[in-house]
């Protein structure tokens, strides 16, 4: 916004005045000078944000060796690609990978699908306590995690659900409260007309719902799925909680492995091997799908 | 559209998978913290009532948890405001005629979505005492502390980590900015408002809904800090970092004292639900909706 109205500002200012190639050109000089500046804070606040990845990829080829020589190769030489074949040694990270991506990809198919039923009946079908329902569908949004959580490993626990995928996966059928939210305000922006147009040729709700609604909220429900895959990927707090053994842990709990003592570096180069692969589906994601990631944000941002 | 008594109650079989869930995994566990909360549980045996025993105990007799209010207090008052001045000015930057913006957008908003364990680990390795960000600082000529393992800067070190992940906030930013019309700077630089004076009196002004919304996500997401404090700093040096969930996650998870957590569970709650309902409050006064009469 700035260098923008800076421009009309100034360009408005030079108008009027007499001397028109003397001031010109020094507002041509001052508008150079500023648009300079700006470049260089962008470029410069850009780099700084993007310097820890940059670190990532060249700790993750370090051997450990490197790490103690001061000062430290800028480009490890030769870079140890050994990093990552040791690091599926460091424990069964195979598994925790499928894992991960079961979890996941029930909480994008299942639990999107799902959320946008459930949204679906709340914007389009009128029953007794829709409104009312609603209502708590908003303040279970706002209900931090924490507060439910002992009494549910508690449930877990007596349903022999503890150290399974199961309290991950199967509280995700019933959607999730956010993600319900976001496609009910979506289906809500969709003409009432085109439902009824549907019904008087003879669908039924599911019908509507499927070949009517669900093609019109294509972004919407990518949004949401992108999200969804996002959360339960990087999901720490409760997978940490319910999940034990070894082989049964999520890729983000079982990272915690690698984690020898407290300030030690001695594995540091295994480490961000690790969360180097970690990191990379979110990222390859981030960057098929920027556009429903900013989408979906200001859709939140402005309507939350 | 003529409505049958199925089609009046059909409407609930759409909501039933998550009424069900929402009755099982979170109507339930959310009354029965109410009731753990006023006993001793150990994950064994039977809860035994102890009545108020454990927020006596919280308030008067658990040194841990009063750091664990002040060290989340402490990172709140720094990382609200700290994020959001830095996200507004990163929209700013942002939210211009720039050729290759995606990919400067990229750069400020990736690592918000990378956030978890493996950007925990990062950012290990970034803190070590010859570390990139004392690097950095080495060339402006700031000798840098050793961060992790001095309780004086540990704390710090968590909040420098947490402006890292400025996306989110910045993106909303970014939105609002651009829906503000341009009439209305046009109308400013008619009466001769100059750049300062048409961001304080048009720009913030029609950005103060997001700018609230911001608030209040990162005031609830600061009491909540979990994944680095656990990683990172493991809640020290003495305590320094102690964050509440990490608290209530030893208190619950390493020591089962099931009933004790749940009570730290419902402070905490009740903190979250104190602070939003005063910001909703205090929004009134300044936070301007378009379209509505009052200001």
């Amino acid at each position: 916004m700035t260098a923008r109205t800076v421009e009309t500002g100034l360009a408005s200012a030079a108008v009027p005045s007499g001397g028109r190639t003397i001031r010109s050109r020094r507002v041509q000089a001052l508008q150079l000078l500023l648009r300079t500046v700006y470049y260089v804070i962008l470029i410069g606040a850009s780099i700084m944000y993007a310097i820890p990845f940059l670190w990532m990829i060249r700790a993750s080829l370090m051997s450990l060796d490197m790490f103690y020589v001061v000062p430290q190769p800028l480009v490890p030489n030769p870079p140890a690609w050994n990093n990552y074949t040791d690091v599926w040694q460091v424990g069964p990270v195979l598994w925790w990978i499928t894992n991960s991506t079961i979890v996941s990809f029930i909480g994008v198919t299942v639990g999107t699908f799902i959320s946008a039923l459930v949204a679906f009946g709340f914007a389009r079908l009128r029953f007794p306590g829709n409104r009312i329902l609603f209502l708590i569908v908003i303040s279970t949004m706002m209900l931090p995690q924490h507060v439910t959580i002992i009494p549910q490993v508690i449930l877990f626990r007596e349903l022999n659900w503890l150290d399974t995928l199961l309290p991950l996966i199967v509280p995700l059928l019933g959607g999730a409260p956010f993600y319900i939210f976001l496609l009910r305000q979506f289906f809500l922006t969709l003409p009432l007309e085109l439902d009824e147009a549907a019904q008087i040729d003879g669908a039924s709700r599911m019908r509507v719902f499927w070949t009517v609604i669900m093609p019109l909220s294509k972004p919407a429900v990518a949004t949401v799925a992108v999200f969804s895959f996002i959360s339960h990927w990087n999901d720490f707090f409760f997978p940490l909680i319910v999940l034990q053994s070894s082989e049964r842990l999520t890729l983000a709990v079982g990272m915690r492995w690698l984690q020898a003592g407290q300030y030690e570096a001695q594995r540091l180069h295994l480490q961000m091997a690790i969360a180097l692969i970690a990191v990379a589906p979110v990222v390859i994601l981030f960057f098929f799908a920027q556009k429903h990631f900013i989408r979906g944000i200001a859709l939140t941002g402005i309507k939350g | 559209m003529r409505t049958t008594r199925w089609q009046r109650w059909s409407g609930l079989l759409f909501i039933a998978p998550w009424l069900i869930t929402f009755l099982w995994f979170t109507l339930g566990p959310f009354i029965a913290s109410i009731f753990l909360s006023f006993t001793n549980y150990r994950f064994i045996g039977l809860p035994e009532w102890v009545g108020a025993d454990n927020y006596v105990r919280l308030f008067t007799d658990d040194p841990k948890f009063i750091r664990s209010i002040i060290n989340t207090l402490y990172y709140t008052a720094v990382h609200v405001p700290g994020i959001m001045v830095m996200a507004f000015f990163v929209a700013i930057l942002l939210n211009q005629k720039v050729k290759g913006q995606p990919i400067y957008r990229t750069a400020f908003y990736l690592p918000s979505v990378t956030a978890g364990v493996a950007t925990a680990y990062l950012w290990i390795l970034l803190l070590q005492p010859n570390g990139l960000v004392n690097q950095f600082l080495g060339i402006v000529g700031i000798d840098g502390p050793n961060w992790l393992t001095s309780s004086t800067w540990a704390m710090p070190a968590l909040i420098l980590m947490s402006f890292w992940g400025l996306g989110t906030t910045m993106i909303i930013y970014l939105a609002a900015l651009q829906g503000i019309p341009q009439h209305l700077y046009e109308a400013a630089s008619v009466d001769g408002a100059g750049v300062i004076r048409k961001m304080w009196h048009v720009t913030v002004p029609m950005m103060t809904p997001a700018i609230f919304l911001t608030a209040v996500l990162q005031i609830i997401g600061s009491w909540q800090v979990f994944t680095q404090a656990l990683i990172v700093t493991n809640g020290g040096p003495r305590d320094s970092t102690l964050f509440i969930l990490l608290h209530l996650y030893r208190t619950g998870f390493e020591y089962f004292q099931m009933g004790y957590a749940s009570a730290i569970a419902w402070v905490l709650f009740v903190i979250i639900l104190v602070f939003t309902v005063i910001q909703f409050g205090v929004a009134r006064r300044w936070v301007y909706y378009e379209g509505s009469a009052e200001r």
